[in-house]
């Protein structure tokens, strides 16, 4: 698919850079002319998918998290998370709501909010390899007043 | 991130602003556990109103708070929430755990 515009950005899993990736995401998604609400739904999404590099791929050393953004026809935005970690072993078991290996300081609902806010959503893993999350949001056209 | 206390007639309420996510979840919730066991308050209100940004982390810091205020016989629930906070919180049904109120 032809996309108009795209950015590629990389760096190490250190929870410091959970603000930073969604506000790139969200300062990349404004040429689309998002409302608040989907440029928040959007910034969310982005917050979940890292924080899932940064917990779950690298649980005990600093990995390499790339996110690639891109703008496809119809005022659509995919968002792609990519790490090369310890991936997950039951991605269907990953994506319940509720269901976390990260004890109680995670809630287990990171995917339920990807695909909640997000039109789609892909999950690529192979264990030992690493994880790719593909997320994509069409941001609907407003008219302009005149 | 800031987190702020109000006390009242045993009535505990938590003031969070700023962005809550994963970075800063750890110390939310260290300093929401310390200030229910030094003040054990019989509610224990979590003010959302100055939340710019949450994420599933927020609703880590819901349960957690919950189930201590569960643990020393107390009730716990959320005010003030909206916005984005609100649609992540909204997303999790966390309704049928502990009441949200928003603005």
């Amino acid at each position: 698919m032809k996309s108009m515009n795209y950015i590629k950005v990389e760096f190490p899993s250190s929870s410091v850079n959970e603000s930073f990736a969604r506000n790139v995401a969200g300062c990349f998604a404004a040429q689309l002319d998002p409302t608040l609400e989907e440029l928040g739904d959007i910034k969310t999404a982005v917050s979940e998918a890292v924080t899932n590099c940064i917990v779950h791929a690298y649980p005990d050393k600093l990995g390499v998290v790339l996110m690639k953004a891109r703008i496809l026809p119809e005022n659509t935005l995919e968002i792609v998370v990519k790490d090369k970690g310890v991936g997950i072993a039951d991605i269907n078991k990953a994506r319940e709501p509720m269901f976390t290996t990260g004890g109680d300081e995670r809630s287990g609902m990171g995917f339920t909010i990807m695909e909640s806010f997000m039109d789609k959503v892909k999950v690529r893993s192979t264990a030992g390899k690493g994880t790719t999350v593909t997320m994509r949001r069409r941001i609907i056209c407003r008219k302009q007043v005149k | 991130m800031k987190v702020f206390c109000e006390k009242k007639n045993g009535r505990m309420r938590i003031l969070l602003s700023g962005e809550l996510d994963h970075n800063v979840a750890r110390g939310v919730m260290s300093s929401i556990d310390a200030l229910i066991d030094e003040n054990l308050p019989r509610e224990c209100i979590l003010d959302m109103g100055g939340l710019s940004f949450m994420d599933s982390s927020g609703i880590a810091v819901i349960l957690r708070t919950n189930k201590h205020m569960t643990d020393v016989g107390g009730r716990t629930w959320v005010e003030n929430c909206e916005g984005q906070a609100l649609r992540v919180l909204d997303a999790a049904g966390i309704d049928r755990v502990v009441k949200v109120y928003s603005k």
